[in-house]
């Protein structure tokens, strides 16, 4: 009888869209490679569905807070369910991007300035004077996030002070800190890392969206972006870009899988943006592009991760 | 270690959709939306979703229905199951006349032609009509799927001022005169008279006469468009402008709100001439509508006490229709307003100043309740300040939770705006449809 792999998908967030697809798509990549691959959804159903038929393995792909940010992790991980994807600390290290951000600067990594607030602060300090104070500390044109988040949901760029307020309303609507961060103009880049046995970082995936902005509709709507993998650049360039990605990897003591979305600036500094612990994989996704261009399948690679996932969750069970 | 198969510099672009320069350019911002991606979370039942119009078909005498149903496969099998004429079953379009008299409008079965839903009517009529550029001219707001009808036509929408009693047959005139002075071609005046969606009000008969004479002085034929009028809650029918005017209106009717929208059966009466281009129209979209659909109704009408039925539907829209607007009355903030609907589905509901129903999505969902934000019901970006919310699915306490959820909501929203000031960048204009959900979302 084929393993039974529960691939976990869709939430209650903004990008549960996203994440469905995504889950569709691995849990039929699953089927292809032998695996019984099977979707369920993050609600009352799954602590069942975890407990009346253990999986061989899960593979948790809710994107946005629940399932990045650590918490469905640790529901997996109390249950003693093996699971593919970073541990609940690497969650945690990494959906916030403002931390993410922290500790790859501590080892050298660059990364824009930045500073995080919640909307406390702005209402209880007075927002237009702070937000006078952070466009003088970091300048324009600035990128306004959700500090929690992803899909680009809720981000602007801002050109100018009067922009601001907009934008800060736009990324409140769905986080509670909003990240505001210098922008740095450049080749926009995603990198992703494989890790079966050793760490791997696969072909550099450049995005050149039509409309200047990789938003959402850019994101997912197919034939409104232009993908080269590997990326356009010197081939130094390349392997620093990976070679960030590696350590980004590493730093945040993430596993199995990870996607670094990076800039590389005119003088082909590489520059950390934010991290993804379920990268996602629709039709239009990054990590599925970089895995075709790699030696892998994605088949091989779910099987490889799947079966070191459960080799972990028998160790600890014993 | 890195695994890679080239340097860059022999790289090859992809766009991951081999058709993307054969597209129409009717096709070109067809793309997807983070505001309409909002909705499959609403479909989640955690999530009190006002937001879709879907009729509670579950209030439907339904072992009635499986026992029809099954006997009309016995005995009318073959033909239940088998091609229909273009026009649609004779039967049925004889009981439709019957329907269609409750409001007032004689009809001749000949002239009514029947469609996979009256959506499908809609589109028919600006197809036979409409030519790229051509101006239709509708309610401000009006029903998405009417405005998406219109833009996969290349019609240039006009948004005609409407009131508490609809639309305004001043403005209306003068979005004709402004729409000829400019070498345009009014086609076409679109609306939806009773209990219109999205904004639940209704035009009174004298309303009605003005609407008419605008389009009869002016020679433009009017669509209208009917799905409601058997949903008034006092149980009185509004006399239809159809009712009125037999050559210059194409009416357009439905079974989605008083039977069951999964059938997919609306119709078109209209004039002689206009109906046999909608008959050839039809049978090349899509050859004839669905003999079993039309059976099932046809049976329905015949053997079901369906104007009983339309009581139950009727009271239990009423007692969700009050729900909504007293949990609103209690619960809104100040500077919240909303229109009050004496039938169908819908209530309008306009923020106070400075917030923003598009923007506000997202927390919304977040707190578990989803809305139609107001720019979905508009061509050139207005309705920001607005939201439809529905009250035909959900049960009355759902209603309420729903509304004690999204006032909330809207508080949050609005310290944030006394933090940041009034949102001063409207946004791209949303796409027709970049900003609603799926039909089947309830």
């Amino acid at each position: 009888m084929n393993k039974r792999v529960l691939v976990i998908a869709g939430g209650l967030s903004a990008e549960r869209d996203v994440s469905v697809r995504s889950g569709r798509r691995i849990a039929e990549d699953l089927r292809e490679a032998g695996f019984d691959g099977v979707v369920a959804d993050i609600d009352a159903a799954l602590i069942g569905a975890l407990q009346d038929d253990p999986p061989a393995c899960a593979i948790p792909l809710v994107h946005g807070a629940a399932g990045e940010d650590g918490s469905l992790q640790e529901v997996l991980q109390s249950f003693g369910v093996g699971f593919v994807g970073s541990d609940a600390d690497g969650c945690r290290r990494t959906f916030d991007k403002a931390v993410a951000s922290a500790l790859m600067r501590e080892v050298g990594v660059h990364s824009p300035a930045c500073v995080a607030l919640p909307q406390s602060m702005f209402r209880d300090l007075g927002a237009p004077a702070l937000l006078g104070s952070v466009c003088e500390q970091l300048g324009l044109p600035l990128v306004v996030k959700p500090n929690r988040g992803g899909s680009a949901l809720g981000v602007t760029i801002v050109t100018s002070p009067e922009e601001l307020p907009a934008a800060m309303v736009a990324a409140f609507a769905y986080s509670d800190v909003v990240l505001i961060q210098r922008h740095v103009s450049g080749t926009e880049i995603a990198v992703a890392v494989i890790e079966v046995g050793e760490a791997v970082a696969l072909p550099v995936v450049e995005i050149v969206p039509d409309s200047g902005i990789y938003d959402y509709a850019a994101r997912y709507t197919a034939g409104s972006t232009e993908f080269f993998v590997p990326a356009r650049l010197e081939g130094a360039v390349l392997q620093a870009a990976q070679d960030v990605a590696l350590k980004v990897h590493s730093t945040l003591g993430l596993r199995d899988w990870s996607r670094s979305d990076l800039i590389v600036d005119s003088e082909g500094t590489v520059w950390f943006l934010e991290a993804n612990v379920a990268p996602g994989m629709t039709e239009t996704s990054l990590v599925p592009q970089a895995v075709l261009a790699s030696d892998f399948t994605m088949g091989e690679l779910l099987g490889e991760l799947v079966e070191q996932a459960a080799a972990r969750a028998a160790t600890i069970a014993t | 270690m890195s695994s890679q198969s080239s340097l860059g510099s022999a790289s090859v672009g992809t766009r991951l959709d081999p058709w993307v320069s054969s597209y129409a350019e009717r096709a070109r911002g067809m793309t997807t939306s983070a505001i309409r991606a909002l909705f499959s979370v609403a479909s989640r039942p955690e999530v009190v979703s006002l937001a879709g119009g879907s009729p509670f078909v579950a209030a439907l005498p339904l072992e009635e229905m499986a026992d029809n149903i099954a006997k009309m496969i016995r005995e009318q099998g073959p033909t239940a199951l088998q091609y229909c004429t273009g026009q649609g079953d004779e039967v049925l379009r004889g009981q439709i006349c019957d329907v269609m008299s409750l409001s007032g409008i004689h009809g001749h079965p000949d002239d009514v032609v029947i469609t996979p839903g009256s959506q499908m009517a809609l589109d028919l009529t600006v197809r036979v009509f409409c030519d790229p550029g051509d101006v239709v001219l509708a309610e401000s707001p009006s029903y998405v799927g009417a405005l998406g009808v219109f833009a996969s036509y290349q019609c240039d929408v006009v948004h005609v001022h409407t009131d508490l009693n609809g639309m305004s047959a001043e403005a209306l005139q003068e979005a004709i005169d402004l729409a000829r002075s400019q070498g345009k071609k009014p086609k076409l005046i679109y609306t939806i008279p009773t209990y219109q969606n999205p904004l639940g009000v209704t035009q009174d008969q004298s309303r009605r006469d003005e609407i008419l004479a605008v389009a009869q002085r002016n020679k433009i034929l009017l669509i209208e468009d009917d799905p409601y009028c058997l949903l008034g809650f006092d149980g009185e029918v509004p006399r239809a402008i159809r009712a009125r005017d037999a050559e210059g209106v194409v009416y357009l009717g439905s079974f989605s709100k008083t039977v069951a929208s999964g059938l997919r059966v609306g119709w078109a009466l209209a004039p002689h001439g206009i109906r046999e281009k909608l008959v050839q129209a039809s049978e090349a979209s899509v050859l004839c509508p669905s003999n079993y659909s039309q059976f099932t109704i046809s049976n329905y009408l015949s053997t079901t006490d369906w104007q009983g039925q339309l009581k139950v539907f009727r009271e239990l829209y009423r007692e969700r229709r009050d729900a909504l607007l007293e949990s609103m009355d209690q619960l809104m903030p100040d500077g919240t307003k909303w229109t009050t609907p004496e039938g169908g589905f819908f209530s309008w509901v306009t923020l106070p100043d400075g917030l923003d129903a598009t923007a506000m999505l997202p927390r919304a969902v977040s707190a578990l309740v989803a809305y139609v934000p107001g720019t979905g019901f508009y061509v050139d970006g207005q309705g920001r300040d607005s939201m439809r919310l529905s009250y035909s699915f959900p049960d009355a306490d759902r209603i309420r939770e729903g509304v004690r959820r999204l006032s909330a909501v809207i508080e949050t929203e609005m310290e944030l705006v006394e933090t940041f000031g009034p949102s001063s960048n409207t946004g791209a204009i949303p796409r027709i449809g970049q900003s609603t959900p799926a039909p089947n979302l309830p």
